[in-house]
């Protein structure tokens, strides 16, 4: 592994921190149990807030020290001022949208940038399963087609095309592994999970 | 889990002049007060917990020989509870102006030698903090771990961190609200004046008439009601079911819902006292701690040092889930340590003060952490000791 899990923070997770800014402000959108958030504070001084919907994860991000908002990122972030936070996250989240462009939007303004991952559609098992005639089921999109919360899909080149229309600059993408790990090769193709390090045009 | 058992209130006299917000001032008053826990040899693990408009000092336990009487928060505080009196010292104080023991209308003005009756000062939740802080004073608790209170109780754990930030450390501000709106206000002026224009209520004076303006407190009490529960709750409760089968074609009782209002404004009427009704609406009326700031909430809480637990309840109409995104989202501006809670709970208002899982684990988890805090910030020669 490239990129060890340090205090036991998924893999992905402990790549996409070495992006995150020490000492900065950060907003975690869908932040879970804090994870993320609470490996930042600790591990690079940040501070910020997670924003998260599930009743069972806000004990779990007070136990970890972490300032959890609950509301629903659909909602609107009308909490949060135009550029509060040097870094907003959201990690494996936004496929679960209904309206991403908003929430995108919502990102772009109150971030001076961004860090946004979801799954790549265009994973090449996701690929052979649609050759097949059938929706994919992997590690990245582990859902029926019928009880998926993954109500988008998208590609790489897919959300590249949005992130510019609302006026986000694409910094930095990688392309991650079921693993965790970087993928260099052919990463449209070999990469499970898209990561965009974005910055406000 | 076992309930903390049977408690006795306790009382603290103050000779030294309260001045009050309105100018006036209290020459001398008496607090009632309920303690259950132990206060840790440096007076760092104390929680005040503060009441709404009808609760009082008696926040947990029963009183011996009367098992009946468990106090309004017995499901919260307690033994192994969400606020554990095994780990915390929790301080339940009823506020002046009440009926419930400390110095209120019913008690004899020095001045006149008469009881206060309406002449008592109307006093707000700004004056109540001032007075719990000198309670606090007298028990040697220099700083709270946590003050806490749901609704009007909540304003008061606003107001402690506002007023006396480097003397809490933790404020639990639960289904409450930054001020309240115009709906609010006018919900208790009808309550107000069924109370001021009952013919039993003599300007106040009743005392001296040997009656109760009973008429008016209970209709006060009925409106009330019905903002602390939620539409769907009443529903579920009483629906249009009738009290007979048939309608009566009448004024009396038709429908449950009528019977349940009637009986609650009846109880209610029998220990409540009226002048108290009036005074802490009024409490409820005037806080607005960002009027002194032209209306900006964020300017108001510049100068809490406080970590802030802010709850709300999804079906509270009274103080709904907007109010307290109002104080969340002051405070994030101010850069303020803030966890927020939206509870989808059914019950409305009256949610603050009922069992619901994820609501009780929230807040338990919260004084884990500040359980946590104060164990890694216990001074070293306690620790050596220990």
């Amino acid at each position: 592994m490239i990129m060890p899990s340090i205090s036991g923070l998924r893999a992905d997770l402990a790549f996409i921190a070495h992006w995150v800014t020490p000492h900065s402000q950060v907003l975690d959108l869908g932040c879970g149990d804090g994870a993320m958030l609470q490996y930042l504070q600790h591990e690079k001084q940040c501070s910020g807030y997670g924003v998260e919907i599930d009743d069972d994860k806000i004990p779990r991000c007070v136990d970890r020290e972490v300032l959890v908002i609950q509301q629903n990122i659909e909602d609107g972030l009308a909490m949060f001022a135009d550029d509060a936070f040097d870094t907003v996250l959201c990690l494996s989240a936004l496929q679960m949208m209904k309206h991403v462009e908003p929430v995108l939007r919502d990102i772009a303004r109150v971030g001076r940038e961004a860090i946004v991952s979801f799954p790549n559609f265009a994973h090449w098992p996701h690929r052979l399963s649609l050759l097949m005639g059938r929706m994919p089921i992997s590690e990245s999109l582990p859902f029926q087609w019928y009880d998926t919360p993954n109500l988008r899909c998208a590609t790489i080149s897919d959300f590249e095309d949005l992130a510019r229309e609302v006026g986000l600059e694409v910094i930095d993408s990688v392309a991650l592994s079921d693993a965790g790990e970087p993928v260099h090769v052919l990463p449209h193709w070999r990469g499970s999970q898209a990561v965009f390090r974005l910055r406000k045009r | 889990m076992q309930s903390i058992g049977h408690v006795t209130p306790q009382s603290i006299h103050f000779g030294e002049p309260l001045k009050l917000q309105s100018g006036a001032s209290l020459s001398e008053y008496t607090l009632v007060y309920e303690t259950y826990g132990t206060l840790n040899a440096d007076g760092s693990n104390a929680v005040l917990v503060c009441h709404a408009l009808n609760a009082s000092h008696h926040v947990a336990g029963t009183y011996e020989g009367k098992p009946k009487s468990e106090g309004w928060w017995n499901n919260m505080v307690g033994p192994g509870k969400a606020l554990d009196t095994n780990r915390f010292f929790v301080i339940g104080v009823n506020n002046l102006g009440s009926c419930f023991g400390s110095t209120g209308p019913m008690h004899t003005n020095p001045a006149t030698g008469k009881p206060y009756g309406a002449s008592f000062p109307v006093v707000t939740v700004e004056d109540w903090v001032h007075a719990q802080a000198r309670l606090a004073d007298r028990l040697g608790i220099q700083k709270f771990a946590a003050v806490m209170g749901g609704s009007l109780g909540g304003m008061q754990a606003m107001a402690w961190s506002m007023l006396y930030p480097d003397r809490i450390a933790h404020s639990l501000v639960i289904a409450s609200t930054p001020k309240l709106s115009a709906q609010n206000i006018a919900f208790n002026d009808v309550a107000r004046q069924a109370i001021l224009t009952d013919p039993d209520f003599h300007a106040g004076d009743f005392y001296a008439h040997g009656v109760v303006p009973r008429r008016g407190l209970r209709v006060a009490r009925m409106i009330g009601h019905i903002t602390y529960l939620s539409d769907d709750d009443m529903a579920e409760k009483f629906g249009r079911d009738l009290r007979n089968a048939e309608y009566q074609f009448s004024y009396g009782v038709d429908f449950e819902i009528e019977s349940y209002l009637r009986y609650q404004g009846d109880k209610f009427s029998e220990y409540f006292d009226a002048n108290t009704y009036l005074l802490i609406t009024k409490a409820l009326d005037y806080f607005d701690p960002a009027r002194a700031h032209n209306g900006d909430l964020g300017a108001a809480l510049a100068n809490t040092q406080t970590e802030f637990l802010v709850v709300s309840f999804t079906t509270d109409w009274r103080f709904a889930p907007e109010r307290s995104r109002e104080i969340v989202q002051a405070l994030v501006n101010q850069r303020r340590r803030v966890t927020y809670a939206e509870i989808d709970a059914p019950h409305g208002h009256d949610a603050f003060l009922l069992d619901d899982v994820r609501y009780m684990g929230v807040v338990r988890a919260y004084y884990d952490k500040i359980w946590r805090h104060l164990q890694s910030t216990a001074p070293r020669k306690q620790r050596e000791i220990a």
